[in-house]
């Protein structure tokens, strides 16, 4: 019997490979090595960054690059905390002038309190960083439609939300995302609303190409543990739904055989 | 002996006197900026990291310095 072979199921984005499926956050850890350690334990090769002003009344405190190796793991800079296309924009203009980063997470919110993505702005977006070099993996809302037009306006990654940032609510609508994994071949990567690891299972089961996952491990009791827990679940759900699952049926059907019973 | 004189601008929303005449180069230097790990803006546009020392600052300017910190 031939195995599922996952060495060679690489995630690709954007032409580039990645053996991990797991993208891990690097907001809301205790410390800096706290962060380098759970994303260690994750597995993860793409981490999300966040682009804000150098503290230039203190010059000694730790910086991210410090921590995490921009050589080995890929950073993949955000515009969290931007509510329009015009702030986006120009934070991962100066995010690539740092060194270069033509991959980018796009996420423009549209409310402070449910964090939602504010689609019209994001679809604005997505337009201009395509036409001007970028890589663009874009945070979505749920919605199919919108999905496909962020697949016409040039995004190299869809992805839309389990449920609001931070939240740890899992996946509330399965059905969108399958639709969404149906209509579109880009990489679909569920972002955001994770709260434990089976959540990443079920993203994964989904025929989701990825999960992205931060408060769920940064904020965990454990992070360290959650972080390889996340790790497993991912391989576990992408496994599951490589094997093809059996059909899901209403009556019990005995594992064993009926004949021969004394 | 002549006075030397200064002007007041913004780097990252804070007010800084600085020499008249000073570069945009010998102002990152004198805060200890890292230069391969940030990007620079003058007055809301990005600058070209190698020819910050041929930028002369005028009064008023705004400077943004950023890079990257832990996000999701």
């Amino acid at each position: 019997m031939e195995a599922v072979n996952l060495k060679k199921d690489n995630l690709i984005i954007a032409n580039k490979k990645f053996n991990s499926r797991l993208i891990v956050g690097t907001g809301k850890y205790k410390t800096m090595s706290e962060c380098a350690k759970a994303i260690k334990l994750s597995g993860a090769e793409i981490v999300t960054v966040a682009v804000r002003r150098v503290n230039i009344s203190d010059k000694n405190k730790p910086l991210l690059m410090d921590y995490i190796d921009p050589k080995k793991i890929t950073y993949l800079p955000n515009t969290a905390g931007c509510f329009n296309s015009k702030e986006a924009l120009r934070t991962l203009r100066l995010a690539r002038e740092i060194g270069g980063w033509k991959l980018v997470k796009l996420e423009v919110l549209g409310d402070k309190r449910n964090l939602f993505p504010d689609m019209i702005e994001t679809l604005k977006s997505t337009e201009v960083l395509a036409k001007e070099g970028f890589s663009v993996m874009v945070y979505c809302t749920d919605d199919p439609l919108m999905a496909k037009r962020l697949e016409n306006s040039g995004a190299d990654a869809i992805m839309p939300l389990a449920a609001p940032i931070g939240s740890g609510l899992g996946i509330q609508n399965k059905i969108n995302i399958q639709i969404i994994r149906k209509q579109t071949k880009l990489p679909l990567i569920i972002d955001a609303g994770l709260g434990q690891a089976s959540d990443a299972t079920i993203a994964m089961e989904l025929g989701c190409d990825g999960v992205l996952v931060n408060t769920a491990i940064a904020k965990a009791k454990k992070p360290f543990e959650m972080a390889l827990a996340f790790k497993n679940a991912v391989i576990a759900g992408r496994q599951s739904y490589k094997s093809g699952r059996i059909d899901k049926i209403l009556m019990g059907n005995p594992s064993s055989p009926s004949k021969g019973i004394i | 002996m002549k006075k030397i004189k200064k002007i007041k601008i913004k780097i990252n929303g804070k007010i800084k006197s600085i020499i008249q005449g000073s570069n945009l180069s010998m102002v990152l230097k004198n805060l200890k900026i890292p230069l391969n790990k940030v990007a620079i803006e003058l007055n809301e546009e990005i600058i070209n990291k190698k020819k910050i020392n041929k930028i002369k600052l005028n009064k008023n300017d705004k400077i943004e310095i950023v890079h990257f910190i832990g996000g999701g």
